[in-house]
């Protein structure tokens, strides 16, 4: 039972690992390839790394599995943040096809009030 | 178990697609972030095949020092030096 649910887990992770990867290839503008890239692959080695846990049991691998899940969660999201505001602050273009650029707005409003 | 060692393996020779092309700084950056993620999962997925617990142990250090190295990257691609 507990494997039959991890094998699902582990074909559902590696989709979302291998859609992600295309993401990356694919997508016009590095804004979107941080979509693509950081949110489907943390996705996919978070259910991975449950797959993990379905498989060995609360043992020391899933344990550690666990805690893997944790820090992923945590620090793959900042990760994502800190390289689009260097992104952004270092100069690069957005896509032709965007609609809109808050931050840049933001950062404009800012400079008018000071 | 091949097909899906396969499958993570296209996966990060992808990545390392975008790593060599990739335009500019901030491209190759996302990409080694998500290298980064995927060999946590590749680990992962060895910890399962082999039943072996050092192979969990790898990724979760790979985990913390892949994030230390993108924080550092980034704040160099804000040019800012490390010291701030």
């Amino acid at each position: 039972m507990s494997s039959t649910v991890g094998l699902i887990l582990l074909i559902v992770g590696i989709t979302f690992d291998v859609i992600g990867a295309i993401g990356l290839v694919r997508l016009p503008d590095i804004y979107n390839r941080l979509q693509a890239a950081t949110k489907c692959v943390t996705l996919g080695t978070c259910m991975i790394l449950l797959a993990v846990l379905f498989y060995a049991g609360f043992n020391s691998i899933g344990i550690k599995a666990l805690l893997c899940i944790w820090f992923i969660l945590i620090t793959s999201p900042t990760g994502a943040h800190a390289i689009a505001r260097g992104a952004h602050k270092c100069g690069v273009k957005l896509w032709e096809g965007s609609v809109m650029d808050k931050y840049a707005e933001d950062s404009e409003g800012a400079e008018d009030k000071a | 178990m091949n097909i899906f060692i396969i499958l993570l393996m296209f996966s990060m020779f992808l990545c390392l697609y975008r790593v060599g092309k990739g335009p500019t700084a901030p491209d190759r950056t996302v990409a080694i972030d998500t290298l980064g993620t995927l060999v946590v999962g590749f680990c992962a997925l060895f910890s399962i095949i082999t039943g072996k617990d050092l192979y969990m142990n790898i990724g979760l250090s790979w985990a913390l020092l892949s994030f230390i190295g993108t924080i550092a990257l980034a704040k160099y691609l804000e040019g800012r030096s490390f010291d701030e």
